[in-house]
């Protein structure tokens, strides 16, 4: 059938995997992956030396109970279609990542969280049940009642599983689209940490950014919301900007970091205080630019997020900011958050009390490489862990120390699924 | 308004009823041929748009007979979009007849039939708005595609027809030709273009052009008609070295 190249977020050089939309051949296919969005930045949506099947038309809505906030929907129902079909009538996908533009599918798959772990947990916790399609041919229902051990690996199960077919999930009553945030400036860990604290019973949603560029200090913009009634506001319109090639170098290097982080924190410095925000720009600031992955140029970038825990956690943010800024490899985008201490709601699940951090580099080979290695190391050593999702290049050892459980997980794989992430990490 | 939708489970016609359904008073007639790819496709449409209400017609699509009743059965249309289609394997084609009678009878004799069944109605009404979906294979015959080029060329000649016999009166034809879209039909060609449209740009373009009510022959995206004008008047010469 078709064959389209269909490279990860992260836009990283090598094949992908031949896509195609034939999803009926899944059954009896050996070293297949199902792929939704493409929005993952590492290679668990890419199959290079296999077959990857789109879920892309797979997007019907199946049944919605309006007094409950009860949708079930195909795997490949966007989160934005959620969010644009529903706030109008009062509900909301409970928990989204950062941009909208992920299938439902795939949310499931990577268990996916967002500005309100610490008051909603993840996108899994919220999936009533779902029906999983094995290469063998059996289709299975799914739920804390029924295969509650397969329900439980698939949550967070990479896609390692089966074909996530359709999905049940409980959607969370909001007022509209509106939010009441409140952006604070803060000067360093100690600093965030306290407004973490402070924040967490009164604020749904909070996230932080953070100044990756400035050795003296880390500087960075804390960002919290409460969902708010606002009547007759207009809504913002799409804008519709669009990175419009990929350069042949990243666009992001050592100065362009420094001028956008020092632009960002003064501009975001003179909004401080509160006002009403729309959802989109609140959840979703990247998702203004269409492909803007492409800024990183043909070379692509890695992102790397880990969570460390809360204690002693200061003192290993500092040594990975250190480290860091000695590589002179700066982050283009830091984004710092605390972890609720909940019941992880897959086997695999990457969230866990503590304290995360995400971070973007533009691909330089090599020394990108080892400067990740480094921070792997000293995540690792603190007791913590690397997200696989967003990954396409630690090692086994990390991924384990990371995921003591998976090698319980290996029991409930359809073995006719593999990806470029399930051959690095799990040997097959 | 009453939009009638021939094709309905088609990528593009999809993406159509979705923003259709959205405007205040939508009523939409999804005709199709697999009643239970039309129930499904009802159910999203209800659950996204619970304003709208919906109406499913089934028919053999290649029975004079059969879409003369169809058509029959349903009440006043305001618009209706002839959308279905299927991609021909030009090398399978050229060795087997049926699958050429097979893309003539889906591309070109069918949508024909139901468009002369619906501007019978409009005739009645004295009003309404077709609009049919042709395409730029159907501009100029090439060797990689001509037999389903010629099914849509047929389309834009039985269009000018309709716009000749309707000029000055309230109906209006309109020929909508998209360039390479990436619908569920190209994406399963064995080699699918690069760079294809996004099948919700060119449903809204449709859209745009729908709600003008007057007869007109569209490229969609624009860029097609200048590309579309330079490929029908090269000259043969030129144009038998192209492998296009």
């Amino acid at each position: 059938m078709q064959l389209v190249q269909a490279p990860s977020w992260g836009n990283l050089p090598g094949d992908s995997g031949s896509l195609s939309i034939d999803l009926r051949s899944f059954v009896g296919a050996e070293n297949v992956l199902i792929r939704g969005m493409g929005r993952s930045y590492g290679d668990v949506c890419t199959n290079s030396t296999g077959k990857l099947l789109a879920t892309k038309f797979l997007n019907k809505f199946l049944r919605f109970e309006p007094e409950t906030g009860i949708l079930t929907c195909e795997a490949g129902v966007t989160i934005s279609e959620i969010q644009r079909m529903f706030v109008h009538r009062g509900w909301m996908v409970p928990v989204t990542p950062g941009t909208q533009f992920v299938s439902v599918g795939g949310a499931i798959a990577n268990d996916v969280h967002g500005k309100n772990h610490h008051s909603m947990g993840t996108f899994g916790e919220h999936v009533l049940s779902l029906n999983l399609l094995r290469t063998n041919g059996e289709l299975l229902s799914c739920s804390k009642q029924e295969n509650p051990e397969l329900f439980h690996a698939t949550i967070g199960g990479l896609g390692l599983t089966g074909f996530i077919v359709q999905a049940t999930i409980q959607l969370q009553s909001v007022p509209g689209p509106w939010l009441q945030t409140e952006n604070l400036i803060f000067g360093d860990v100690d600093e965030f940490l306290a407004i973490s604290d402070d924040t967490e019973d009164k604020w749904k949603y909070s996230v932080s950014w953070i100044d990756c560029a400035k050795a003296s200090s880390t500087r960075g913009i804390f960002m919290r919301g409460n969902p708010v009634a606002a009547e007759n506001r207009k809504e913002p319109q799409p804008r519709n900007l669009n990175f419009p090639f990929t350069p042949p170098i990243s666009v992001v290097n050592k100065l362009s970091v420094k001028v956008f982080n020092q632009a960002y924190f003064k501009l975001n410095a003179i909004k401080k205080g509160t006002r009403v925000t729309h959802y989109q720009p609140f959840f979703y600031p990247l998702d203004a630019v269409q492909n803007w992955n492409r800024m990183y140029g043909r070379n692509g970038f890695y992102q790397h997020q880990c969570v460390v825990p809360r204690v002693d956690g200061e003192g290993v943010l500092r040594e990975i900011l250190q480290v860091i800024q000695k590589s002179g490899q700066g982050s283009f985008l830091s984004v710092l958050k605390t972890f609720g201490d909940r019941e992880p709601a897959g086997l695999l699940s990457f969230t866990r009390a503590g304290i995360t951090l995400a971070l973007d580099f533009p691909n330089h080979g090599e020394s990108t490489l080892k400067l990740l290695e480094a921070l792997d190391g000293i995540v690792i050593s603190a007791g913590g862990a690397i997200n696989p999702s967003k990954d396409a290049r630690m090692s086994r050892e990390t991924f384990e120390a990371s995921f003591p459980r998976s090698f319980e997980f290996q029991q409930f794989r359809d073995r006719g699924i593999s990806s470029d992430l399930s051959k690095r990490l799990m040997g097959s | 308004m009453r939009i009638l939708v021939v094709g309905a489970t088609s990528t593009i016609a999809i993406e159509c009823e979705r923003i259709w359904s959205d405007s205040p008073g939508a009523h939409l007639m999804l005709a199709g041929r697999d009643l239970k790819v039309l129930r499904s496709l009802a159910q999203d449409l209800e659950i996204r748009f619970p304003k709208a209400s919906f109406e499913i017609l089934t028919c053999d699509f290649t029975d004079a007979n059969s879409i003369q009743e169809a058509i029959d059965s349903v009440d006043v249309v305001d618009l209706a979009l002839i959308a279905h289609g299927e991609l021909t394997d030009q090398v399978s084609a050229q060795s087997d007849l049926t699958v050429v009678e097979k893309s003539l009878d889906v591309n070109a004799v069918s949508p024909v039939l139901f468009a002369e069944a619906i501007v019978r109605k409009f005739e009645h009404q004295n009003s309404g708005t077709l609009i049919i979906l042709g395409s730029v294979a159907g501009d100029r015959g090439r060797r990689s595609n001509y037999v389903y080029g010629a099914a849509k060329g047929l389309l834009e000649t039985y269009v000018q027809g309709l716009q000749h016999r309707f000029a000055n009166s309230g109906i209006a034809i309109i020929l909508v030709k998209p360039g390479p879209t990436a619908t569920k039909m190209t994406l399963t060609m064995a080699k699918p273009p690069k760079g294809m449209a996004d099948p919700s740009d060119v449903a809204r373009a449709i859209t745009k052009v729908a709600s003008k009510n007057k007869s007109r022959i569209v490229y969609i995206p624009g860029k097609w008609r200048l590309i579309m004008f330079i490929i029908r008047n090269l000259p043969r010469t030129i144009f038998n070295r192209m492998d296009i």
